[in-house]
């Protein structure tokens, strides 16, 4: 490929730099090799905590019943942790550095130091895993005290913590120098704007962290006596809760980011969008309650304020989202000359690029399954009914599986071509890949939902209550559901293992992208129909979006009548005050 | 687009487009309406968690809850005392690994003030198949009133992971017309 590797010297720092076919944007080799690094940690980590995750959902099903009670407890702390913080935190590492030293056409802050956050935080990774699979550590990801795990597994999260916000310091320093070495002009781009979002999310989450592991590393050796149960799990889920709010805007990002590269769609107004992200900074850090609402010792009105972000407002920003995405997609196609009916915009999209798709059933997937769940077990007087049960895995594995992780693997398809510079190998597998995991996916949320409803508690290795001195059996639609939601995992499990081996093969086997392929690379896309359109930025004024309406029409039809039933239930429950 | 500086240096100036507006005050309006049902709920519904809690130590919680036991016991089921208080009672039941401790027996459509602590570790009381749960924390009595509506045995099974023996920790409340 045409490497124009040149040395320029900026700010007295020499950083090598590569001319990008596709966009024509200078990328600094450095920042190249640690996303390259960072993404490749991430989905080493989501290979191994996916399989643990196969390997939870083979147990609780309850003819399976895979492993014994001892190994699913262990599975479970080990699941969590690797693909809830592990790999979620590595590949937004690598989306930080991709939003700041690439989109801004910068060099990357202190690369030697972005090194040692990569050291460290594969260190504390490393050692929170042993210390799980030695067996001394099965006390679930959350750790609630008093249950006390060995210190090195409360250490491990520390450094991994302490990595992750150099990293974000990193972000932030490639944000002053792109500004100072003007290497753009105006504000910096929306997508850029998101993963600042995330960042500022990710240096509150890592601070609350640092408050609450510190002290429990020194109670667990010996050096600080109590540690309250009610504050750990306070200042705990402010890094556990506001950690996902971290994923939320970053991959509301890529959801921007991936039909501006395919499709070349604009935000309908950049400031409305904007806004949406800085609603997530205000209000989003109030996610504690949702694990906190049938605790005893924190009132109602702190329950019912906190809950709600402040009256929903972060739950605007999303619904804000909901709309503009959709609305530039449709914007976007109709400019493209796809202005046949309501849906000819959607149904000519690249529905067989797997960025494109995995994009597009992340966003809806997001909505209604994760969106709307969310929001009613949300609901201070609805959670009595669904705390800890399976419902609550249910929920967030349709936002971190169905929406992040598919989000993620959708970007990954377009990082192999332009950081990789790989073409994705067997590009027929690939299409299909995004389908499968998604599918697997929504099937693990919706019948983990659908057994919390009926009441099956999450953590739970024997249903049956085989071994328990009184005895309990669950209606049998709950085993239904559970052997359902073990066919779901095995979907997404070949759906997840296929995406491992791809990447895999394609960073090392793939055939060499440079400016003669670079665009076949990035996969299919809609041939332009014609190209009319004199559109002005803010294409909202320009162009009707019918389909976009009817999609949002029937997302909050959806809410409001979901969100009604569970009120219903609970009405008819015990009395209770 | 969204990868790029926008077009318009003046961003926060333009105009933003009706469709945007209708929806973002829709959305705003449904977050007011569902943050006002919660409100709502606490003056005019019967499912609400109560917010009377008390410090406690646990080997005083155990105490107490022995004292109710000890009063209250009808007979035994499966090794344990069952306890029939009479309507309007203070009732207790404590966890600790592995049980629920004692069983009880409430009367239908009776209110009781149920008292819930934990001897160890955190626990989950999940009253199933009516499913009602709350989180049980040792250090901290929590008095929930209770009114049964339906008549049956139920079960009280631990939904808060705590330890090896969590899946066998299964607690009774039978409700009796």
């Amino acid at each position: 490929m045409s490497v124009t590797t040149d040395t320029n010297i900026i700010g007295g720092v020499a950083a090598k730099f590569r001319t990008c076919p596709a966009t024509g944007l200078d990328i600094d080799l450095a920042a190249q090799r640690l996303i390259k690094a960072n993404a490749v940690a991430a989905i080493v980590f989501l290979a191994i905590g996916g399989l643990f995750g196969l390997l939870v959902a083979l147990t609780r099903w309850p003819a399976v019943h895979l492993l014994s009670s001892d190994m699913f407890y262990l599975v479970l702390t080990a699941h969590g942790l690797d693909v809830l913080l592990v790999w979620i935190i590595f590949f937004e590492i690598a989306v930080l550095y991709f939003a700041s030293a690439i989109l801004l056409n910068c060099r990357l802050a202190a690369p030697r130091i972005a090194w040692v956050a990569f050291g460290l935080m594969m260190a504390g990774a490393l050692l929170a895993n042993v210390t799980v699979l030695q067996g001394e550590a099965s006390v679930m990801f959350t750790s609630y005290v008093p249950l006390k795990a060995p210190p090195n597994f409360y250490l491990g999260l520390i450094l991994f913590a302490v990595g992750a916000l150099l990293g974000c310091f990193i972000f932030l320093g490639t944000l002053v120098i792109a500004k100072e070495e003007k290497t753009y002009e105006g504000s910096i781009p929306l997508v850029t704007f998101g993963a600042l979002t995330a960042c500022i999310i990710a240096v509150f989450t890592i601070a609350s962290g640092a408050i609450i592991l510190i002290p429990t590393w020194l109670w667990s050796l010996g050096y600080i006596s109590h540690i309250d149960t009610v504050m750990y799990k306070l200042v705990w889920w402010a890094m556990g809760h506001s950690s996902q709010q971290i994923n939320m805007a970053a991959q509301v990002a890529i959801w921007y980011a991936i039909p501006a590269i395919l499709l070349g769609a604009k935000p309908l107004s950049e400031k409305v969008s904007r806004a949406a992200f800085l609603m997530y900074i205000l209000f989003l850090q109030l996610a504690s309650a949702h694990h906190m609402l049938v605790e005893p010792g924190i009132s109602s009105e702190w329950k019912v304020f906190n809950t709600s972000y402040a009256i929903y407002l972060a739950v605007l920003g999303s619904m804000i989202h909901g709309m503009s995405i959709p609305g530039a997609i449709e914007a976007a196609q109709r400019r493209n000359g796809f202005t046949n009916g309501v849906f000819e915009w959607l149904r000519r999209a690249p529905w067989a690029n797997p960025a494109w798709a995995g994009m597009f059933l992340s966003l809806v997937m997001f909505g209604f399954l994760g969106g709307i769940s969310g929001v009613v077990l949300g609901t201070e007087q609805i959670n009595i009914m669904l705390h800890n049960t399976l419902y609550v895995p249910g929920h967030f594995h349709a936002t971190v599986v169905a929406g992040t992780t598919l989000a993620f693997m959708a970007i990954t398809y377009l990082l192999v071509p332009l950081i990789f510079q790989r073409e994705i190998i067997w590009p027929r597998l690939a299409k299909w890949q995004p389908y499968l995991f998604g599918l697997g996916a929504a099937g693990i949320s919706l019948f983990m939902m659908g057994a919390g409803t009926l009441g099956v508690s999450r953590r739970h290795w024997d249903i049956t209550f085989s071994d328990a001195t009184l005895s309990f059996d669950y209606p049998p639609a709950a085993f239904l559901m559970l052997g359902l939601n073990g066919m779901s995992g095995i979907l997404a499990a070949i759906g997840g293992g296929l995406f491992v081996v791809i990447i895999v093969a394609s960073v090392l086997f793939g055939k060499k992208v440079d400016a003669s392929n670079i665009v076949a690379a990035l996969g299919p896309k809609p041939q332009k129909q014609m190209s009319d359109a004199v559109t002005s930025y803010g294409s909202a004024g320009t162009f009707h979006l019918p389909g976009t309406y009817i999609l949002v029409s029937i997302f909050f039809t959806a809410f409001v009548l979901y969100y009604f039933v569970n009120w219903k239930y609970l009405s008819e429950l015990w009395q209770m005050g | 687009m969204a990868l790029t500086s926008p077009e318009s240096k003046i961003w926060w100036n333009e105009r933003i487009g009706r469709a945007e507006l209708v929806w973002i005050t829709i959305a705003f309006l449904w977050g007011v309406f569902m943050f006002s049902m919660m409100v709502w709920w606490h003056l005019e519904g019967n499912q609400n968690l109560s917010n009377e809690v008390y410090r406690i130590a646990p080997t005083k919680f155990e105490e107490k809850t022995e004292a109710f036991t000890e009063k209250y016991t009808v007979r035994e089921e499966a090794g344990m005392p069952v306890a029939k208080p009479e309507p309007g009672a203070e009732v207790y039941m404590l966890s600790r690994l592995w049980e629920w401790w004692p069983i009880l027996e409430l009367k239908k459509g009776q209110t009781y003030r149920l008292h819930l602590s934990s001897m160890d570790w955190q626990h989950g009381f999940s009253l199933q198949p009516v499913n009602i749960n709350i989180q049980v924390h040792p250090g901290l009595e929590h008095v929930v009133t209770l009114t049964p509506t339906q008549t049956g045995e139920f079960s009280v099974v631990c939904n808060e992971f705590c330890g090896v023996g969590h899946h066998t920790m299964v607690g009774r409340i039978h409700v009796v017309e």
